[in-house]
């Protein structure tokens, strides 16, 4: 199954990446030479196969430990240094263009 | 044996440990070792190795190495100079991850890695070029430029962590930190003649290391032989609360400095005492898959003479099958780009990292943002990653993907049960390409992960050695890999160290340019 043009401009979306016109037809092919490559996925029989999502658990019983809840240290100072690197701020708010009218 | 005019100070000592007792000893300054290191950098700067070195930030470490030194204090890194794949965040130097989108970022902190070999008292040139978020296989995909190969500049140094192999075969730093998703620690090395240790997913913090594919990103160490890796990974494996992933013990073992130290050590006695033949009892897997029809003759014939040198040593040759090898490429490139889109959402324009100077509403900033600051192959692979995940495909792609990495990793599982002590064979099908070669097509060189994806899929732990030359042109390194079973790092790098303590590939080392 081909991915379309109106796929991509989904997925795009989705991505929340401008793709322009002529990157969106150079994208589709791309896609699509993936898609080939994936595709022999299909073909596998993994009938009663779970899937794997931590690499470990081929070895052994694991899962992913939580912290406690509890507050971590903070404060104004590390604040300002976390948002430093922010393209617009101002405050201690991130800037951003209007969203409620 | 005197270093060249150009050559820093280090490269004088054949080891860690050598540099080591001199720096101990007073015989050796950490002040002169990093001047020298850092001229050395700048005069090979066509080499475009570093993204960013600050010689303040790099003399001030040094200067209070030499502090601890005089004072018979220290760590077993103290003095010796390394530097970092720019994926790992650090205070102080620019963190970019070779991207447009991070080019001005500056971390408020240190990722554990970078830090726990700080404590180890190692003293960093700065920061190393790679692959834009690590994804690449050939240093090509940095914003910032390609990094070169030093033993042909025409030639990439492989990728993604291609500053870091460059930065170790040039001479310029004593060690490298680097990252491995799907090879990125063993092709690089390979590809340049030095040697790289992914340990087992989950005994290295990745606080700290901008994420790429969360459930294989495995943080390694690059230097020219084991003993150097046994250097930096000891001290980097460990448990750190601040990384869920990461383990709090290893088969009932401690995560904690000192384990691969100790395996490494227990294992390398057994070998000495064995005698004549002192990998006596070794068996070797060498996975037929791993010969087949895109394997360079070059690279046959060079892991073949390796593996007769280890049964010169004592070990046995075991045929074994891994039968889903060829799948290990469409499955990684399923769960590959499905986390890396999902980790990559975090760049919006808003908290960090590249905004858009002209935009509507808030959508089209975070959209034109992204487009602008991602490079190709990174907008490649968040699009694919988010079509995998798309609701009437996740089933189809990315679960069973899923299912077919645990056919993968019951593979390897097997092959350990019934069959091996170790996995050896070749870490790529060719030796390092020419710079610009496939960029026509970008899926090209995603076929040439075939021997290394595997390995990161499965979350074993995985090495590349040097073990010869070859290709059409100037002669290039080869590399071996040699594959352990889960927790196997010390006992991995002892079977390396031994085939090394016999050959020479690794003291090889490029003309200077």
């Amino acid at each position: 199954m081909a991915i379309t043009d109106q796929d991509v401009a989904r997925i795009a979306r989705l991505a929340r990446i401008a793709l322009p016109p002529q990157d969106s037809a150079r994208a589709q092919e791309e896609l699509n030479g993936i898609l080939g490559l994936i595709e022999q996925l299909q073909a596998v029989d993994t009938q009663g196969v779970e899937p794997m999502a931590h690499p470990l658990s081929a070895h052994q019983d694991i899962s992913l430990r939580l912290r406690d809840d509890a507050p971590a240290p903070g404060g104004i100072p590390q604040r300002e240094a976390l948002m430093a690197n922010a393209p617009a701020q101002s405050g201690g708010l991130f800037l951003v263009p209007t969203v409620i009218e | 044996m005197t270093a060249l005019p150009d050559m820093p100070l280090h490269t004088e000592f054949d080891s860690i440990d050598a540099l080591r007792t001199a720096l101990r000893g007073g015989k050796a300054s950490a002040l002169e070792l990093a001047q020298s290191a850092l001229q050395a950098a700048q005069a090979a700067s066509s080499l475009n190795a570093f993204l960013h070195i600050d010689p303040e930030l790099t003399l001030a470490q040094a200067r209070a190495a030499d502090e601890q030194l005089a004072k018979g204090q220290g760590g077993s890194l103290t003095g010796i100079p390394i530097a970092h794949k720019d994926v790992f965040v650090t205070r102080g130097w620019r963190t970019t991850a070779a991207s447009k989108m991070l080019a001005d970022y500056v971390s408020p902190f240190d990722a554990t890695v970078v830090d726990r070999l700080r404590q180890a008292g190692a003293v960093s040139l700065g920061k190393l070029n790679c692959d834009e978020f690590a994804m690449g296989s050939g240093n090509e995909n940095s914003a910032f430029g390609p990094a070169r190969n030093p033993w042909d500049p025409d030639a990439v140094p492989g990728g993604s962590s291609g500053g870091s192999a460059a930065a170790v075969a040039a001479g310029l730093v004593m060690a490298a930190t680097g990252t491995d998703t799907g090879g990125s620690v063993r092709q690089p090395a390979a590809l340049c003649g030095v040697s790289g240790i992914k340990p087992t997913y989950g005994t290295v913090s990745r606080f700290g290391m901008v994420a790429f594919g969360s459930s294989l990103d495995q943080a390694g160490p690059i230097a020219r032989h084991a003993r150097d890796l046994l250097e930096l990974l000891d001290p980097m494996a460990g448990f750190d609360e601040r990384d869920a992933t990461s383990l709090q013990d290893c088969d009932g073992v401690p995560n904690a400095p000192g384990r691969v130290r100790r395996d490494f050590d227990e294992a390398l006695r057994l070998q000495d005492d064995a005698g004549g033949k002192p990998l006596q009892g070794l068996r070797i897997g060498v996975p037929e898959e791993f010969f087949n029809e895109s394997l360079s003759p070059h690279i046959a014939q060079a892991v073949e003479a390796a593996l007769q040198t280890y049964e010169s040593l004592g070990a046995r040759r075991v045929r074994i099958s891994l039968p889903c090898t060829r799948l290990s490429i469409p499955a990684y490139y399923v769960i590959a780009p499905a986390e890396a889109s999902s980790n990559l959402s975090r760049y919006d324009g808003v908290r960090y990292g590249h905004r858009a100077q002209s935009y509507g509403d808030i959508a089209d900033m975070t959209s034109r943002s992204r487009a602008e600051g991602f490079g190709p192959e990174v907008l490649r692979r968040i699009l694919v990653g988010t079509y995998v995940l798309c609701h009437g495909y996740y089933d189809a792609y990315y679960l069973q993907a899923q299912r077919v990495r645990r056919m993968i990793a019951d593979d390897f599982r097997r092959a350990f049960a019934e069959h091996c002590d170790v996995i050896m064979g070749p870490v790529t099908p060719t030796v390092a390409k020419r710079i610009g070669e496939n960029r026509e097509d970008p899926t090209a060189d995603w076929l040439a992960d075939i021997y290394t994806l595997g390995v990161s899929l499965a979350g074993l732990p995985a090495m590349s050695i040097p073990c010869g030359f070859g290709g059409a042109g100037k002669p290039l390194p080869i590399g071996l890999q040699l594959i352990g079973n889960y927790f196997g790092e010390g006992r991995l790098l002892a079977v390396a160290d031994r085939f090394q303590q016999v050959t020479d590939w690794h003291q090889r080392k490029p003309e200077q340019q």
